[in-house]
């Protein structure tokens, strides 16, 4: 199945009519007038490609859909929908599964604030839209809090991730935060605060479910349909942090063994390596990025001052048509400046946090892994015990103590069962990492080319949105 | 080293073939720069037609302050000496380069150097342009292209060094000391009769100080703009690593690669016209409104001598004492105070024209540069982009 995508902007007239100048004022269209670059490509592109996904839409409307609550955020704080979770990639999936084809789509909104002071909290709503027969209905929603979620994930991490599967990290805790928010400060960054983790709610929840085996477990159904769910105690040491850092514990006790795992399967030790390679990477490209956001967020800021500064200086000047200029100059500099602040966000949300996403769950994968060399420990353990416990039987066979014998014998029978059970776990955590491990690694170079690939649109709509800036600029230095 | 076409900021100069200067190359060594003044001319003044002579950025600095100092030029505005050239900036940051250059793939590190090198250079051609912008003016100004020491800076062709320092010890630099310490006050303390001179008193005080925010704040956004080109290299090179560590999508690596350097470029490329068009225009005229602020200083205290003369005349007429010298006195400092007003009227009446002129040629030339630029070298060619798509689909 091919996703086409078609990026509309029409080439239009070569030359402007001298009137049409002075009105300037919506953008994106405006652009269109000043394509006159007979090889534009573009318009050779709007017949080649179709549009093929309905999704496109939204990516290509006017401006990303903000995020109501209740609680005003500033205008500027917009967060462009980003709607990678509804791809083909899905069907594949699923069609491997033989069950349900994957159809189903969450989305976290309507941030309140409960209570006063500091047992305040923020509820959410968790609306599911699915099809699935796995659902009493189709639509339905309901209310939580973030401990609810730190709650899911502390069950499911404790269910499934000693057995070898890939469970999505939680999104952070964040005290600081969370104490703006509760203390009822309401302005810029607080707001920015809720955005940051409605968006990352709704990502851990659209990753969890869409993990076939999760999907299917019974606290995720209940997370998602019970309109009551009972309050997730001692989240502290639950939160996905206190988790992760529960895990690289566990892989440095494991590191520090003398024993060194006889890696019989050259897979997991190339995976292992891999992994450990794309760790490295990632965190620097994220660092990057969060350096980039925070650039253009300076850029923004130093944009936004400049524009107050050309608007004092025009105000000073005496030579009429120069002052009017340079006003017009900082009132384009302002526009300028939302762009940037946009685009920033773009680069946060787009980019930045998908990152950051990543990073964490490179972490569990590994995570992962180092369960299964546990398991392994714990395998060769019990067979060193067993052995021992068979060299004890002989000696007392020869020393000819009856009672001592029969107890002997039952407790080699009970470690037998204990070891051939550690040898089917080894056999079934390493068997579940392979499936699980192949179907994260599909899933991430989608999503990465996915993230690129959108990040690299909002970035060409921002340069389109730039060419409006250039027009305007021309426009009052020829008309004075 | 083509450094042709370079004038920004200047208009309307280097126009009169009896005397055309400029700075046709330059030489840097480690801090130095060595610049090399042309002249072609058909005044006989001079001993030839056409001629070179290199000149250091002290020899501008000892140029200036004689012209300064020279009191029958106390009515004019002396154009601003162009300013040190400061390769601090970059050489600092190659510095920092060199010490994270483990930390960095081999192409990352040689984009960054190219990053450097490239604003090396655009130091280096903004100091020859501001340097061969002040002999222009000079060689375009009706009384100052006639100036004694201006010929010996065009023209004589040993080391000025030894003049450097003979200036120095008769100067001693006091008397411009004396200029920079009491500016503003004395400008603003005086009592002004002619309303010419109260308007652009008033004008050019509050101008200064709004162009000097200007100016910083242009400098931020530069900046900026430049940092932002630096992530992308970053961004551009770790995503080049992931994608060769990773078969599973090297074919689609290198696009995303070459779109962010295309925005480097891109951001790079808007920040060096940012820097040139605005930024060097605002940074000169502050320079120059200085200089016109030097100019209504020297008539100032021109006042302030002849009120002074006013008052000793009246206390000799009292004391009926020395009468006959007060009265000289007192008619010479008018005469002074009368010729600055004349020629200072002259001089800052042209000069608006001049700013207003330039600021004109400098706003059209920063759009058209920026249309040029959305055009030609647009961050995603629209065929690269779709082949990204059909990749993605692969």
């Amino acid at each position: 199945m091919c996703v086409c995508v078609c990026v509309c902007v029409q080439s239009g007239p070569a030359s402007l009519p001298a009137e049409d100048i002075s009105t300037n004022s919506n953008g994106p269209k405006q652009d269109s007038l000043f394509d006159d670059d007979p090889e534009d490509l573009f318009a050779e592109a709007t017949e080649e490609v179709s549009l093929d996904s309905p999704e496109r839409d939204v990516l290509l409307s006017d401006g990303p859909s903000p995020a109501i609550t209740p609680i005003t955020p500033p205008c500027s704080l917009i967060t462009p929908h980003i709607d990678m979770f509804t791809h083909c990639s899905f069907d594949e999936i699923e069609e491997e599964e033989g069950g349900d084809s994957f159809d189903m789509h969450i989305s976290v909104s309507d941030p309140e604030k409960v209570g006063d002071g500091m047992n305040a909290y923020m509820a959410y709503k968790v609306s599911t839209k699915t099809s699935m027969s796995l659902f009493r209905s189709q639509d339905f929603s309901v209310k939580r809090r973030f401990s609810d979620f730190l709650g899911l994930h502390s069950k499911l991490a404790s269910k499934y991730l000693h057995i070898g599967y890939i469970v999505p990290p939680a999104p952070e805790k964040s005290i600081v935060g969370m104490t703006k928010v509760k203390v009822g400060k309401e302005d810029q960054s607080s707001n920015e605060f809720v955005e940051k983790r409605r968006s990352a709610l709704e990502r851990y929840l659209m990753r969890t479910v869409k993990h076939p085996t999760l999907l299917k477990d019974p606290d995720v159904l209940q997370f998602l349909e019970s309109s009551e769910l009972p309050r997730a105690v001692s989240t502290q040491a639950l939160s996905s942090a206190g988790i992760l850092r529960m895990v690289n514990k566990a892989a440095e006790a494991v590191n520090k063994m003398t024993i060194k795992m006889n890696e019989s399967d050259a897979w997991f030790e190339e995976k292992q390596q891999h992994f450990d390679n794309l760790d490295l990477q990632l965190r620097k490209l994220h660092a990057s990025v969060e350096s980039l956001v925070c650039h253009r967020r300076e850029l923004s800021v130093n944009t936004a001052l400049f524009a107050k500064s050309a608007a004092m200086l025009g105000n000073s000047e005496d030579h009429t048509a120069l002052s009017r200029a340079l006003s017009q100059l900082a009132e384009v500099e302002e526009k300028i400046d939302q762009l940037h602040q946009d685009q920033a966000n773009a680069d946060f949300y787009c980019f930045s946090e998908l990152l950051g996403d990543y990073v964490r769950l490179i972490t569990a994968v590994k995570g992962v892994f180092d369960h299964r060399m546990k398991t392994w420990q714990k395998w060769q353990d019990g067979q060193i015990l067993l052995q021992k416990k068979r060299e004890a039987e002989a000696k007392l066979q020869f020393n000819n103590k009856p009672e001592k014998l029969q107890q002997a014998k039952d407790e080699m029978r009970e470690l037998e069962g204990k070891v051939q059970q550690g040898e089917r776990d080894f056999e079934l955590i390493s068997k579940t990492i392979r499936k699980e491990v192949s179907r994260f690694e599909k899933e991430r170079v989608k999503d990465f080319k996915t993230i690129i690939i959108k990040y690299l649109e909002s970035l060409v709509q921002t340069q389109q949105k730039q060419k409006v800036k250039n027009i305007i600029i021309i426009i009052f230095s020829i008309s004075y | 080293l083509k450094l042709a076409n370079m004038r920004s900021v200047s208009v309307d100069l280097n126009h009169d073939a009896s005397l055309l200067i400029d700075i046709p190359d330059a030489l840097c060594e480690r801090d130095k720069v060595k610049f090399t003044v042309h002249t072609k001319t058909t005044l006989s003044s001079f001993q030839k037609p056409d001629f070179s002579v290199p000149r250091q950025h002290e020899d501008f600095i000892w140029l200036h302050d004689t012209l300064v100092e020279t009191e029958d030029y106390a009515g004019l505005i002396i154009p601003p000496v162009p300013p040190k050239p400061d390769f601090e900036s970059p050489r600092e940051k190659m510095h920092k380069l060199g010490e994270g250059e483990a930390t960095m793939t081999k192409e990352e590190y040689t984009k960054m150097k190219q990053e450097l090198e490239a604003e090396y250079l655009a130091v280096f051609k903004k100091t020859v342009q501001v340097h061969e912008v002040f002999l222009q003016r000079l060689s375009s100004h009706p009384i100052l292209s006639k100036d004694r020491n201006f010929q010996i800076f065009l023209e004589y062709d040993q080391d000025l060094t030894v003049r450097r320092k003979n200036a120095k010890e008769m100067f001693g630099g006091f008397f411009k000391n004396m200029v920079k310490s009491a500016d503003e006050v004395l400008i603003s303390g005086i009592k002004e009769v002619d309303d010419f001179f109260e308007q652009e008193k008033t004008f050019l005080l509050d101008y200064y100080s709004k162009i000097k925010d200007s100016t910083a704040k242009a400098e931020k956004m530069t900046r900026s703009h430049k940092n932002i080109a630096d992530d992308y290299i970053h961004i551009s090179a770790t995503l080049n690593t992931l994608s060769a560590d990773d078969s599973t999508y090297r074919h689609c690596g290198g696009y995303y690669m070459s779109s962010f350097v295309f925005l480097q470029k891109v951001e790079g490329r808007v920040a060096s016209d940012q820097e040139l068009k605005l930024t060097e225009l605002l940074r000169y005229y502050m320079r120059d409104i200085q200089a016109a602020k030097d100019l209504l200083y020297r008539r100032a205290r021109a006042l302030v001598d002849y009120e002074n003369s006013n008052k000793a005349l009246d206390k000799a007429r009292l004391k009926s004492r020395d009468i006959p010298q007060a009265e000289e006195h007192q008619k010479q400092c008018l005469q002074k105070f009368d010729k600055l007003s004349e020629s200072g009227k002259k001089e800052l009446t042209s000069f608006k024209g001049r700013r207003v002129v330039a600021f004109r040629k400098n706003l059209i030339e920063m759009a058209e540069l920026e249309i040029k630029h959305a055009k030609v070298s647009s961050p995603i060619q629209p065929r690269d982009f779709y082949t990204l798509i059909h990749v993605y689909n692969m």
